[in-house]
């Protein structure tokens, strides 16, 4: 067949001009035919940023902290592995100076030195752990949480290595057994993937505050950073804080009231 | 010689075309709707139409994780108006909670074995029941 140019131009032209009118009602058929939105729930709590105030004063007895830790682990199925190696950490305790290394000194007094400080993720505004994941499952949601998504996960632990908390822990083993007793509302994790607090995001949209503020009888405030009108706020206003390691940059948003001799 | 040749041919084609003429003996799946919830129903629907749940539901489910976890938009509004909580253990599966009769019964016809249940928590099930 001999074709000159023209002839040549005009089929091809023809030819992209179908293929393109394909495309697009392909598109059209694949496209979702469901007008359907999403919305917050009328009673969801909402802020700018959240934070919390740890109220070291109020913590008083062991049973003080057993309650917090519970409340925190029994709703999110965080298992129990009963050994430090595999620990999977959201609240958790540790002494004052692995919690604020270089504030801590040989004439501190001898309370401070073992008073155990509640430890949890700080939802930092600049996070580093967001920064290293490769994959995006560690972000920053509007309210300011640190998030985690966990269907991302791929488990390669940068997370881990750039958070100076320690707030992440890795599944080495299936949770699932060391879980005393399951919330069959939230879901579990699975060996493989990173896990940390939440900040009780999924009760906040319920219009519920944390777990751990609502069984710590006022040693735990939460509230939004933002409004300077929020509980936070003005204790913030009122009382000496600290906060871990700011002197990194990470601007955590977890503050500690230390107190004095009312500890003792 | 020929003869071999047909023969080959007829055996050749019976071996290619066998998934296809023998799949039709594998039972079609018979997803099961005898759930309390969803006999409380008074209007036996799902979320979505169910033409539409049969085809999509898998997209959905992605939808629904990306707006409750990256946008925290936990409310579903369907295309009827109507309200539902955007969760897979607490809404999906309190009416689907026959979930070896109901989502197990697709899933193992078409081979396909979501991991959700790695994680997100089934349904308790009695052996046994319908
Ligand atoms: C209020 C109860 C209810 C909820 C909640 C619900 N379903 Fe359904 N679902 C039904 C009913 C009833 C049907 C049958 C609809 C029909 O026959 O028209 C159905 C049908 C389906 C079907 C099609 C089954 C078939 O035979 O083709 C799928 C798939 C499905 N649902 C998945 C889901 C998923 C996934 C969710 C969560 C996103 C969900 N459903 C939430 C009640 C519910
Ligand atoms: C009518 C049959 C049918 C029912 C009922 C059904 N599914 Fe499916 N589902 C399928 C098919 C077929 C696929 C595979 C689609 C594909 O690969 O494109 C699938 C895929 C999926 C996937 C994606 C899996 C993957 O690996 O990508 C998820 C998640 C899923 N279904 C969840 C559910 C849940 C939860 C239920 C029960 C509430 C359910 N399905 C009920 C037929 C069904
Ligand atoms: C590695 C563990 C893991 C796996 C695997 C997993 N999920 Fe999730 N999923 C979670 C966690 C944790 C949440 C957070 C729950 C919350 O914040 O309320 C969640 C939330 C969700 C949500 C929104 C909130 C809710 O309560 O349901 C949906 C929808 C969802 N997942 C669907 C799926 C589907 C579909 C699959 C399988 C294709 C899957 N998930 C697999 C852990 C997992």
């Amino acid at each position: 067949m001999k074709m000159n140019r023209r002839d040549f131009l005009k089929l091809t032209g023809t030819g992209t001009i179908l293929g393109l009118a394909g495309l697009g009602l392909f598109e059209r058929v694949t496209e979702e035919a469901i007008a359907a939105q999403f919305s917050k729930d009328a009673k969801a709590l909402n802020a700018k940023r959240w934070a919390m105030i740890v109220d070291l004063r109020k913590f008083k007895t062991e049973e003080d902290y057993r309650r917090i830790i519970n409340a925190c682990h029994s709703v999110h199925n965080v298992p129990d592995f009963g050994n430090p190696k595999d620990e999977i950490k959201w609240l958790w305790t540790d002494t004052y100076e692995h919690s604020f290394p270089g504030q801590e000194h040989e004439f501190m007094p001898e309370w401070l030195e073992k008073k155990p400080i509640p430890l949890l993720c700080n939802h930092c505004a600049n996070p580093p752990c967001v920064r290293v994941c490769p994959v995006k499952a560690t972000f920053k949601s509007p309210d300011g949480i640190t998030q985690q998504d966990y269907h991302r996960c791929i488990g390669c632990r940068f997370c881990m290595a750039a958070c100076p908390y320690g707030a992440r822990s890795f599944n080495w083993r299936d949770p699932r057994p060391f879980i005393k007793k399951t919330n069959n509302e939230f879901p579990t994790r699975t060996k493989g993937v990173v896990e940390k607090c939440n900040f009780c995001t999924e009760r906040l949209a319920k219009g519920l505050k944390p777990a751990c503020v609502e069984e710590s009888n006022g040693a735990l405030i939460f509230g939004d950073l933002m409004d300077p009108d929020s509980e936070v706020r003005q204790v913030l206003r009122k009382d000496f804080t600290i906060r871990r390691k700011a002197e990194l940059g990470t601007q955590p948003s977890v503050f500690y009231i230390i107190g004095g001799s009312e500890n003792v | 010689m020929k003869r071999y040749v047909y023969i080959g041919i007829v055996a050749f084609i019976v071996i290619v075309t066998y998934p296809f003429w023998s799949a039709g003996k594998a039972k079609k799946p018979e997803p099961k709707l005898d759930t309390p919830e969803i006999q409380k129903l008074v209007e036996k629907k799902c979320v979505e139409p169910k033409e539409f749940m049969k085809r999509e539901h898998m997209k959905l489910l992605n939808q629904w994780r990306d707006a409750a976890l990256r946008d925290g938009t936990r409310v579903y509004v369907n295309s009827e108006g109507k309200e539902f909580t955007v969760s897979l253990q607490n809404t999906c599966m309190k009416c689907h909670s026959n979930k070896k009769k109901f989502c197990d019964e697709c899933h193992n016809y078409a081979g396909v074995k979501p991991y959700c249940w790695d994680c997100h928590i089934a349904p308790k099930e009695e052996e046994g029941q319908i």
